[in-house]
Parts: C-alpha cells; structure tokens; sequence
C-alpha cells in the first residue's frame, strides 16, 4: 500500500535521480563514440586536418578485413583472452577450493589475494618486465644460480616466451578477482544439500560437479562479467613488457590501435579499428551478463 | 591418511602466496637497494646495503637527482583520483538509489547501457576523446582527465551502490514514512547511514580505478601539468639506459596509497562485489 502510493508520487523521481549518470555517460562516452564513427567513415591523418570532412564509406573496414596486418593481432587477441579467461577462472576455481579447505588464517590468506587486484596494470607490466629481463631478472637470475641453465632464457625477446610472459603477468594480476568471487560463493554455500547428496551416496566427485559447481556459476559468471568490462587493460602489460615486439610478435588489437593512431597519425583507420575492438568488448559483456541472468533465474535468485 | 592430506595442502598454500607476494616484494625490495646491486653479476641475493636514496633521487633530496618530476605526478594523481572519485560517488549515489528503490520502464536496458559504456576499451575511447579535447583546449589539463574518469567510474559505482541498497530492507524506510519522515530524510537518516561503509567501498574502487589508469592518460596528458604517475612511470624507459630502482621505488609509491586504502575496505568490497551482483 505505501510502496504504491510512493512510487506512483514520484514517478519522476528515478530518472532525476539517473539524469547526471546518463547525461555523464552521453557527453564523454557515448557522444566521442559517435565522433569516432564518423571518423571511421574518413580517410582522417593528424597531419592532414581537412581530410576529416571526406567521406570514404566503410573503405576503412574493408581495407583491414583483407589486411593480415590486422588479421593477425586481431586472433591473438581473441586467442589470448579466451585462454586468460579460462585459465583464470580453472585456477582461481581451484585456488578458491584449497582456500575453503584450510582451517586456520582463511582471512589471512583472502587479504594476500587481494594484493594483485590492486596492483596498477602497468605496475604489473614493468614488475615482469623487471623479473622476466634476460639480463638482470630474478628469474633468469635463480634458474642460473640452481643450475637449471648456464644460459639466459630470453623471455621478453623471444616471439612465444614473450607472449607466454604476458598471459602469465595477466593472469597474476586478474586470477584473484575469480578466486575471491569464487570463495564468497564457497562460503555462502548452503550445508544441507551437501549432506543430503552424501547420504545419498554420492561421491566427492558427483557433490562437486552437480551441486557446488552449479551453485558457484552464478559468482563465477559475476567474475568474468566484471573481467570482461575491462579486458583491454592487457594493453597496459604489453605496452610496458614488450611495447607489441619483437616484430609484432606481441601485438594486440590495442597495442596495434594506439600506433596506427598516434605513432602512424592514421586517425581513420585507427577508428576503424577501434570501433571493431568496442564491439569486441561489447560482445564479450553481453555475452558474460546473458550467463549470468541465466545462471540467477537458474539460483531462483532473482527478487 | 589426514597428516598427508594436511601436509598437500599446507605446501599448495605456501606455493601460491610464493607465486603471489614474491614479484611485488621483489620489487619493493629492490626499490631500497642502489643501482649497481640490481646489476651485479653474479647477482646479489642478500641485500648488503639497504638505502633510501632512490627515493632521494625521486623527489630531488639528495645530491643525485633524475630529471623525472615524480612529486608533481604524485600531486596531479592525487587531486585527479579524488576529484574524479567524489564526483563519480556522488553521481553513482543517485543512480544506484535509483536502481535499488524503484521501479520504471527500460530499467534493465538502461542498467546493461550503462555497463556496456563501460566497456568501451580505454585506448578505443582515447581516440575520439583526444580529437575532441584538442579542440575543446582541454587536453593536457587535470580537468580533461578528471571529466574521463568520472565516466569511466560512474557505471561500476552505481552496480555496488544499488547492490548495497538491496541489502537494506524495504521496510526500514516505509516505517520512517509512516512516521512522518520525507523520503528525503528517510534516505538520509535510515538508508544512507546503513549504506555507509559500502558507499565507502565503492568510493575507493573508484579512487584505485582512476589511480591506476594508463591507456587514457597516456593519450590525453602531456606535460607536468597534469601528468599522472602511471604515465610518469614509462618516462624511465624513454632514457638511454633504464634506471631499475629509481622505477621500482616509483612503483613503490604508486603501489602503497592503493594497499592501504584496499585493506581499509577490503570486506565490504567482496560483499558488494558478490551479493550485487547475485541477487540481482
């Protein structure tokens, strides 16, 4: 009775109350994405202002969907975050299952695994670059000084090593964001079905996979919806660890966008390509999101 | 059976916290050890000497100094994390309140439009906001930087604060009402006080956020003025030969301001995270 009367007074009162976080997204991102949709409609260099007011249709894209150059760190990119994904979630899955298991200092433990999720990403690009040098690196350092080898592994100047290199420092810095979802999930875990599937007879082994692992989906899928509004700080690491070298053995989709755009002046086509990495994005959130409302109806967790 | 089962356990823990402290305090550690130690070969595992001068160097107190003006990036970091982050919480209250509390058409599209801005990649999003701020005269300013952030901040703000709205009940306020407390002050007297610390949580996500930013600043700054330390941190590799500790000891001071403010808030910050998020 009184939640109607209120609401219906105040009809107005949410959209106020959303008008500064609309108008905010409107003028600083929705509107410069506009900007860069024309852009991406023109053959635009810095150097030459007036080729802004060509129009040159989808010349851009069709140019970079028969170019390689584009081709290539455009898989890598896709390859590469599909693999941090999973492997992100598997370990942080698993790192989440230990955690529960131990007795004593859980708090403890959870406050250490918080340590990586703050670390800026270009502080985590230049900690690997410090660690991976071939020369001075505590790890090449280490393997040397055990006698695993007598000669430097060159991990940030060899194409794979390299690439290796990143998806390690990536996964460093964002497995935590899955083990902590995953370990709130652990604890919010109701007993009673474990109980009964074990008095039922099931094994360790069924109780994982049909009653804990279902229950944690929707914190799992939390944890990649969060992830996946900001993949592209990966651009931070690269930028720092290799700069998208050797010979553009490391280059992602973003890494190719900032120099098209401000090392080449080639405004157009690195809208282009920009715009192609939005829906990137986009693509990877919705689909994460679409889960996870599945995943909530699933949990019956919806109010 | 149990001791061996105890003893697998313990050893995987201590693996995993080797995996995860030991590069941070790797680096920390050498940001408090001269240049020539980091280079030695054969390498120096015990630290013979364990020295403040890198953070001399970095902030021009000793006699050794480096042309990078670290306590002006600090500043400028400073005063664009804050601004940015009271403005985003402020805008995020209202938007989160509102997502909590009411009903209204195209709510869910509104919600998934908010977050799918946010997903724009910052370099994406650096191309046309540069072109536009060089025109509007705003690059190269605090205020440029700040205005970005706040977006950058607004969506992830209001999916913690509506989260922490839920948790209260419905009923708290419709009593006050009853009462005879506007709704106004029944946000302000009942809800918010309970909203306290987790609004205080989603206040520092947004401080680290933009604390931490690269691919924007790196585009949309350029000078003393209102460059921020992540960008400051990449003008050691623009020199002939890269300073390791006089990075590491900036990475140090990058790194603590975020620790400290993570452990304050630190289980607010998984609540809001997870039960935002679940029951939606």
């Amino acid at each position: 009775m009184i939640r109607a009367l209120t609401t219906r007074r105040t009809d107005l009162a949410p959209f106020l109350l959303l008008l500064p976080a609309v108008a905010v997204m409107l003028f600083v991102v929705a509107l410069p994405l506009l900007f860069s949709l024309w852009t991406s409609l023109t053959p635009y260099k810095l150097t030459k202002p007036a080729s802004l007011y060509v129009f040159i249709g989808a010349d851009n894209y069709l140019r970079l969907l028969s170019d390689p150059a584009f081709w290539v760190p455009f898989g890598r990119t896709v390859l590469f975050l599909t693999i941090a994904l999973n492997l992100e979630f598997a370990l942080g899955l698993g790192i989440a299952l230990l955690i529960n298991q131990i007795t004593w200092g859980q708090r403890g433990l959870r406050t250490i695994m918080m340590f990586p999720m703050m670390f800026s990403p270009i502080l985590v690009g230049f900690q690997f670059k410090f660690i991976f040098n071939d020369n001075i690196g505590i790890l090449n350092n280490a393997l040397q000084s055990l006698g695993i080898t007598d000669q430097a592994i060159p991990w940030l100047v060899d194409g794979w090593l390299a690439m290796a290199s990143i998806l390690f420092a990536e996964m460093w810095m964002s497995t935590s964001v899955f083990a902590i979802l995953l370990l709130a999930g652990l604890f919010a875990m109701p007993r009673d079905p474990v109980e009964a599937a074990r008095v039922d007879g099931c094994n360790p082994w069924q109780v994982f996979r049909h009653i804990t692992l279902p229950f944690l989906m929707p914190f799992a899928f939390i944890a990649m919806t969060i992830r996946s509004l900001d993949v592209a700080r990966a651009y931070d690491i690269v930028k720092v660890m290799t700069g998208g070298g050797p010979a553009g053995r490391t280059e992602l989709l973003w890494t190719l966008i900032a120099r098209t755009g401000y090392e080449n002046a080639q405004m157009g086509k690195a809208n282009a390509m920009a715009y192609i990495s939005t829906l990137l994005s986009i693509a990877f959130t919705v689909y994460f999101y679409r889960k996870l409302m599945a995943a909530r109806r699933f949990m019956g967790g919806v109010q | 059976m149990k001791r061996v089962r105890g003893m697998v356990l313990w050893v995987a823990t201590f693996l995993l916290m080797v995996v995860m402290c030991v590069p941070g305090l790797w680096v920390i550690l050498s940001a408090f050890r001269p240049n020539r130690e980091i280079l030695a070969k054969p390498p120096v595992w015990v630290p013979e000497t364990l020295t403040l001068d890198n953070f001399g160097k970095i902030f021009g107190w000793g006699a050794e100094q480096i042309a990078i003006p670290v306590g002006s990036y600090f500043l400028n970091s400073m005063v664009i994390a804050l601004t940015s982050t009271v403005i985003a919480l402020g805008i995020g209250m209202a938007g989160g309140y509102a997502f909590a509390r009411f009903r209204f058409r195209g709510k869910n599209s509104v919600f998934l439009g908010l977050m799918l801005l946010r997903t724009v990649p910052g370099i994406a999003l650096s191309l046309p906001v540069f072109m536009l701020w060089s025109r509007l005269g705003i690059i190269d300013t605090k205020l440029g930087l700040i205005i970005v952030y706040v977006s950058l901040n607004v969506p992830f703000t209001i999916w913690l604060i509506d989260g922490f709205f839920r948790q209260i009940p419905l009923s708290l306020s419709e009593a006050a009402q009853v009462d005879g407390c506007t709704r106004w002050q029944a946000f302000w007297k009942i809800e918010f006080p309970l909203a306290k610390s987790g609004i205080a949580s989603a206040g520092v996500f947004a401080f680290l956020t933009s604390w931490n930013e690269f691919a924007l600043a790196s585009q949309l700054t350029r000078s003393t003025d209102s460059k921020t330390l992540p960008v400051g941190l990449l003008d050691f590799t623009a020199q002939f030969t890269i300073d390791w500790a006089g990075m590491c000891a900036m990475a140090v001071i990058i790194i603590v301001p975020a620790l400290i403010l993570t452990f304050l808030v630190q289980k607010h910050l998984i609540a809001g995270l997870t039960f935002g998020g679940v029951k939606g």
